[in-house]
Parts: C-alpha cells; structure tokens; sequence
C-alpha cells in the first residue's frame, strides 16, 4: 500500500505542533505533508526513482514493515486498537487510517439527519453495511409534546424497519415508559448495559459522549452526522491517529470522593481543549479499583476536555461486568510497556477533595468547601454521566446520613430502564432494607423521572427539569456552557453525586463531608 | 455566466491555468490506492455535472448591506452556495495562477470571501452556535436546513451583539472571527451546518475543537481556517475583512492591518468539494448515488 509507514515514527517534539497544526487530512496512509517523516519519504522516493533510471537495478517492492521483519516500536493502546481494525501491523499518532467500525450508534436527534444523508448519498434503496452493527437508540426528546422531536422517533423507526435493524430500542407509548419493552434509555449506558461495549473494538456515535464506551478498553468517539451517514454506506471511516495522554492515579480513595471528583480534576488541570485530537488514558491503583460505572464516568468526560476517546485497561472487573450480556467474542488490547505517551500527569488521588465546575466551562474548577456561600436553586441527578445505578445509590447514602429533607427541588432522571428498576428494588447500604426511591421520597425529593436524557441538554420547551428561567442548579452532568440546560442566564455547577445531594439538603454548594 | 455552466470551464484548456498543484495530485493518487481495500464500488466515475451537492435549495439571495465595492461584495454575497461546487465538476481542479484581481467573475476558484466580520472570543461552545432545543430540526431536509440558519449563534451571549437580524434568516456576517476552542462541547453537526446555512463561509480562528473542525470538513459547510495570532483581539464586529484561502491571509480593511492564517491544507479540497461524500466520489472511493 502507498504508505511512508516504513519511515521512522514521529519524535515527540514533531507531536506536540498537533496541538495547532493541520487537524484533519484526507491523504490516506500518508502522513502530514509538514512531517519530518514526510520528509524523509519524500526524500527516500526522490533518490530511489533517480537510482533507477541510471543503474536500473531491480527496484525492490515496497514492503509493510511486518513483512520486512522490521522493529515494531511500541504502541499504546489506542494505537494498538485503531492499527488492528486498519488492518495493518502498526500505526503512528499522526496517521490517518481507514478502521473498520466494529458499532455505530445513533439517537433521535441525529439520526434523522445522518439517514438523510446515508439515503442520499448511496440511494434510497441502499442498504446498510451491516445491520447487526448499527444501533438506534432513541433518548433525547422523547418524553415532549414537540412535533418534530416525535417525527424524529418516527423516523428512525421507519428506517429500522426498512432495514430490518437488529438493534432498534423503541418506544410507541409515551405515556409510559414501563409499556415499551424495548425501550431502554441513554444511549451510552444502555450500549454498556446491553452488552455493545466491548474491549479492544471500535465504536462511534453520534453524540459527544460515546467516550463513555472507553471504559470498556475500546476505541469510541464521537462523529457527527456526515461521518455517521458514511459508516453506515460503508462501515468504514477516516481516523487519524491520536496521541496519548496518559493520566495515572494512585493512592487509596477518600471515602467522600467518586469518579467525578477525578475527571473534574484532570479537566480543571488540563483545560477544556488540553486533550484535543488527544486520547485519554486512565491507570494506576486507584483506577484498578474502580467499578465499571466509576470507569464510565470518568471516561464519559474526555470530551469536555477536548479528547478524541478515553481508554481504561479491561481486566477482571470489566469482564465480570460483561458475563451475561454479550455473547461475542473479543480481544483486548493493551498498551506496550515502552509506549510513548505524549505527556503523562500523575495524581495522588488520596489528597483530591470534592470538586465542583463552576459555570460556565467545565474546566472552571472550584474545591466544594469554597463554594460553600453560593446559594442554589435546584438540583439534578440525572445523565449519562451521574445518572447510573451508583449514582444515585451514593446520593442515597448522603440522605441516610442527613436524615432530613431536601431545601431545594430535587429532580432525579435514572439514565436508562434497568436504572429505574434498581432504584425501587435495590436496598441502599446502610439504608436498613430501604430502596433509594424510599430514601428518596423521604428526603422529599421529586419522584423518579422517565429514564431519558432530559434537561442535562434542555431539550424541547417542556422537558422535565428543564431551566426555563434563570436559576443556580448543581448537576450531576457533564457539560455547563451556558444556556445548557435551557436557560442562557442559568448557572450550572458541575458535580458528583455527592457532592448535588449534600448541596440539596443544604440548600447551598456543600462538600459532602458535611454529611459523611 | 461561466459559474453556471460547467461544460463552459470543462473545455477551457487546463494549461491556462498553470501549474497543477502537485499536492492535489498526489492525494488523488494515494486516495485511490488507500480506496481499494474498500468493499464498495472504486470506479472512476464520469461525474455528471452537479449544481449541488446538497439536496435542491431554493436560490436565496443575500441581502447585500455594503457601499463599498459594491460589484465584488454583490457577487460573493449573493452568490448560491452551490456555485463552488459546480466549478469542480472535473477531477484534480487545477489551482488558478494568483492574481492581484478581486473580480471574481473570472477567476471564481481563488476562494476570497470579503465581507463584515463577527467578532467572539474563546471556547465559544455548540450549545452557543445552536442551542439544543433547535435540534429537532433535521439538516437533511431543505426547508428545516434554512430554519437551522436562522437560529445560528442564537445561543450566544448578548454582549457580542445579534448575528441574524430579527426580520432576516441570513447573516450580514459572511465571516466570523473566534478565539481557542471554537466549536467546543457536543458532536453535532447542527452547529457547522447552522453556520453554513446562515451564510457564514469562513471562520477565522485561534484554533478548533476536533469534532467541530472534522464537521466542518465533512460537510464542507464552512472553511474552518486558522490564524497565526489572536486575530479576534484585533477585529471588531462590523469590520469590513477579505479572507483568502489560497493567499492564507486574513485582511482588515476598516484596521489596515494583514494577518497571516495557516493552510487549509488537505481539509481545503474536501470542502472545496462540497464535503467528503462529494470529495470521496471524485476520488473514485464511492459510486455515485444509485437511484
């Protein structure tokens, strides 16, 4: 294949100009024609082909450095995984390649757009590449009187229908949400939860947030529409090649910390665009320990810091997490002990304390205990990324403590159907054999919601929760650029668990301690 | 006129145009070759002349609020989207030789948008460019891809003023000039389409975030261009501005000042193309639409 891949890898200095470099490239195979490697083979080819033509020696085929037997240099993971699904023996951070895409995933809101765009551009009669690959997951506008919003839903079933879509979660009757069987919620934990996620393969979706499957020890990222419309023609797309950043992060964690406080970290450490066209990788003790929920959350945020996907090892942990929920067979793939990192950040999580991003950029990192004067308005729990089971269970945990009553309105959104179940049948540690909507109820907060995405993104006019006035809301969710939530003028702090369920007894931005 | 009849620009003989750029050259080459792995059809294809790559639009002519060089700003302003796609019908569009002139009517592929600029600053997020609640509207579809336009920036904060007048659906802003991180936030594509759709041609920029750039590309909606400096402290909404693609400049007229921007690079044919579908078809990689 026409490919420089034999020149020698990219020194570090030559990644570091990615930051504000030429981002996107079309040249297949070939890297950056402002690379030194570039340059090399530019050079190399100049004087082989003059060679030629005055000895005329039998040119030697260019060969793939797996058939030369040439040193490999080491990789990490997320090279490892984007080679393996190219096809090709090794890849370099840099390179653009063509994966084969082992999911895609699409939602309400983009997916009208992105089967507009597949119908066009391969005919109306096209079918997609794989229709066991693909999965349509209705979660963002689904419980609203918008027209449009309800035309969405009925599209992408006319399309899953058309295509005989394996994996389509429907909903017909929105009154209730427990009459629809295949209905299951956020997209990103319903993927983990109906076992979509899975080590060493490669998945992208039509929303930012796809990262979250990086938990799994995959390659997943966000793609707009466009992009979406050509994997589905093809099952194929153009990757470039990302460098890692490498995140480690040792040390016992605090009893009153969870997964958000770390990301939420890391972001305020490294800015809303430290991790751009960068992968994210997570490791350390601390990480080792963590659930696959924990997992999810932390790389359920690489977006917000700009990052391309978000990686953490599969181990024991994840594949008791799959037993049971997916029959394929997989292959994780792990990072070489000599790969090179482009930077690599060390935390010593038992000195981390809870955090909150202050509006309006999730970079805008304030310790909880210093926000202590800002009164609120509201609370939500809610959301791909602090909407799971021990989300809510660690929000329970905070109301035991407490044993009084929420001061403000209290809205809970269960990401996903298994979700809300568990908040009715599950007993919360330490909560004598009481559910967390027992708990909940008590505590006076509002009844669990229709599992959906909600008002972490506004949304239609009469979404549940949504902000439609100015107010001040501490949110388990991921993003508080303003208007987020609905209003321009509202005021999000980003959260964990926790950390919302103390500022709602409180009535103002609280460090859980207060209650632990 | 010359813009609308592609067969006219087909017969014109390609030497007369220079040199070919030897960058597009090769990349065709190469993207060829990298195609074959793929399982879908790699004929070459002979490209029937294409109007638009997007589905039909009505022709909407901008409303032109400029006295000074009313001829050029008329043309650019209120030239239909689709003009650009239609002077690539050929495959390994031959570069113009540069020129001093700004009479686009005969050299329409030199890529200079001249026009007022929209001035933001940094990390300026797609829940600003086009808040979720306006998601609904599906770009595929012609009529709510024109609505998309209308609310573009909507989200923005006050301070920096209105982007789209409230009788308008078209912005008087063909240019618009950020700071870092422009286009941070979620994966839709609603936020390079909905400035596209309003009218925007270029963005100047400190630099991107990686899903709104990579948007951009594949759409081939707006030219995602970077600057060598903080262009954003030094402009103000309402400057008059000449941005040039090929030049790699970035002009203030109402200042006098020059900038000097990054090459577009390899991203600049696929938007040049009207987007990757467009740019993957010309390069052999995918067939064109089965009816």
């Amino acid at each position: 294949m026409a490919s420089p891949a034999t020149a020698t890898a990219p020194s570090t200095s030559h990644l570091l100009k990615y930051k504000n470099g030429i981002h996107y490239t079309l040249a297949t195979g070939l890297t950056p024609l402002n690379s030194k490697a570039t340059a090399a083979w530019k050079n190399k080819k100049r004087t082989a082909k003059f060679v030629a033509a005055v000895m005329a020696p039998p040119q030697p085929q260019q060969r793939s450095p797996a058939s030369t037997g040439s040193v490999k240099h080491a990789m990490t993971m997320t090279e490892k995984i984007l080679a393996r699904a190219a096809e090709r023996s090794q890849v370099s951070p840099g390179e653009n390649v063509w994966v084969k895409v082992d999911n895609l995933m699409t939602h309400d809101v983009c997916g009208p757009g992105t089967i507009g765009i597949f119908k066009k551009e391969f005919g109306s009669q096209a079918k997609v590449w794989d229709r066991e690959k693909i999965v349509i997951i209705p979660d963002h506008y689904i419980f609203t009187s918008d027209e449009r919003a309800n035309r969405n839903v009925d599209i992408i079933r006319d399309f899953a229908l058309e295509q005989n879509i394996k994996y389509f979660y429907d909903i017909t009757d929105r009154s209730d949400f427990r009459a629809n069987p295949d209905y299951k919620g956020v997209c990103h934990i319903a993927l983990a939860q109906e076992g979509h996620c899975r080590p060493g393969e490669v998945l992208f979706g039509t929303d930012s947030h796809t990262c979250n499957a990086g938990a799994f020890g995959q390659f997943a990222s966000g793609i707009g529409n466009t992009d979406a419309g050509f994997i589905m023609g093809t099952g194929k797309l153009l990757v470039k090649v990302p460098a890692t950043l490498r995140f480690v992060m040792d040390g016992e964690m605090p009893h009153f910390l969870l997964a958000k406080d770390l990301i939420l970290q890391i972001i305020g450490e490294i800015t809303v665009s430290g991790a751009t066209y960068r992968a994210m990788e997570f490791s350390g003790s601390t990480v080792k320990s963590l659930t696959m929920e924990d997992r999810m959350t932390l790389c359920n945020m690489v977006v917000e810091a700009g990052g391309k996907n978000g990686v953490v090892d599969a181990d024991q942990i994840t594949f008791d997490y799959l037993e049971g929920k997916t029959s394929s067979s997989f292959e994780a793939l792990y990072s070489d002990e000599a790969a090179r990192y482009l930077q690599e950040y060390r935390f010593d999580v038992s000195k981390l304390e809870p955090l909150v991003a202050k509006p309006h950029s999730p970079d805008n990192r304030a310790l909880a205990r210093e926000c202590r004067h800002i009164k609120i308005d509201r609370v939500y729990i809610g959301s791909c990324t602090g909407g799971k089971t021990e989300d809510f269970m660690a929000a329970a945990k905070i109301m035991i403590s407490a044993g009084q009553k929420v001061k403000v309105p209290t809205f809970l959104v269960p990401a996903t159907q298994k979700v809300w179940m568990d908040l009715y049948t599950l007993p919360v540690p330490g909560g004598n054999g009481k559910t967390c909507s027992q708990i909940f109820e008590e505590a006076g907060c509002d009844t669990p919601a229709n599992p959906n995405c909600g008002a972490c993104l506004g949304g239609p006019r009469d979404t549940y929760a949504r902000m439609n006035v100015p107010q001040v809301c501490v949110s388990t969710t991921n993003k508080n650029f303003p208007g987020r939530m609905g209003h321009k003028e509202g005021q999000i702090y980003l959260a964990s668990p926790y950390t919302a369920a103390a500022s709602a007894l409180t009535g103002f931005v609280t460090d859980p301690r207060e209650f632990l | 006129m010359i813009l609308n009849n592609p067969a006219t620009f087909l017969s014109i003989n390609p030497s007369s145009f220079g040199k070919l750029s030897s960058t597009s050259f090769r990349m065709t080459t190469a993207a060829i070759n990298a195609m074959k792995s793929l399982s879908v059809s790699t004929n070459l294809m002979h490209f029937p002349a294409k109007t638009s790559s997007k589905l039909a639009l009505p022709q909407t002519q901008q409303i032109s609020r400029q006295s000074l060089h009313k001829n050029v700003l008329n043309f650019h302003l209120s030239t239909p989207r689709n003009n650009r796609i239609s002077t690539y019908s050929v495959p390994n569009p031959p570069r113009a030789v540069a020129s001093q002139s700004y009479d686009a009517l005969t050299e329409p592929n030199k890529k200079i948008f001249h026009g007022k600029c929209f001035v933001v600053d940094d990390n300026i997020d797609t829940d600003q460019i086009i808040p979720a609640e306006y998601l609904t509207l599906v770009p595929s579809k012609p009529d709510e891809y024109e609505k998309l336009g209308s609310y573009a920036m909507i989200g923005l904060n006050a301070k920096y003023g209105r982007f789209i007048e409230d009788d308008q659906i078209k912005t008087q802003y063909p240019i618009v000039i950020a700071g870092a991180n422009f286009g941070c936030g979620s994966s839709r594509e609603h936020a390079p389409v909905a400035l596209g759709a309003a009218g925007v041609k270029a963005v100047v920029a400190e630099y991107y975030a990686r899903i709104f750039f990579r948007n951009s590309v594949a759409t081939g909606e707006i030219y995602p261009l970077e600057s060598e400096c903080r262009v954003c402290d030094e402009c103000k909404t309402g400057d008059i501005v000449t941005v040039e693609i090929e030049g790699n400049k970035l002009i203030n007229h109402t200042t006098g000042k020059e900038y000097v921007l990054k090459p577009i690079g390899d991203a600049g044919p696929v938007i040049d193309a009207g987007g990757i579908f467009e740019y993957a078809r010309r390069t052999g990689m995918i067939a064109a639409p089965s009816s």
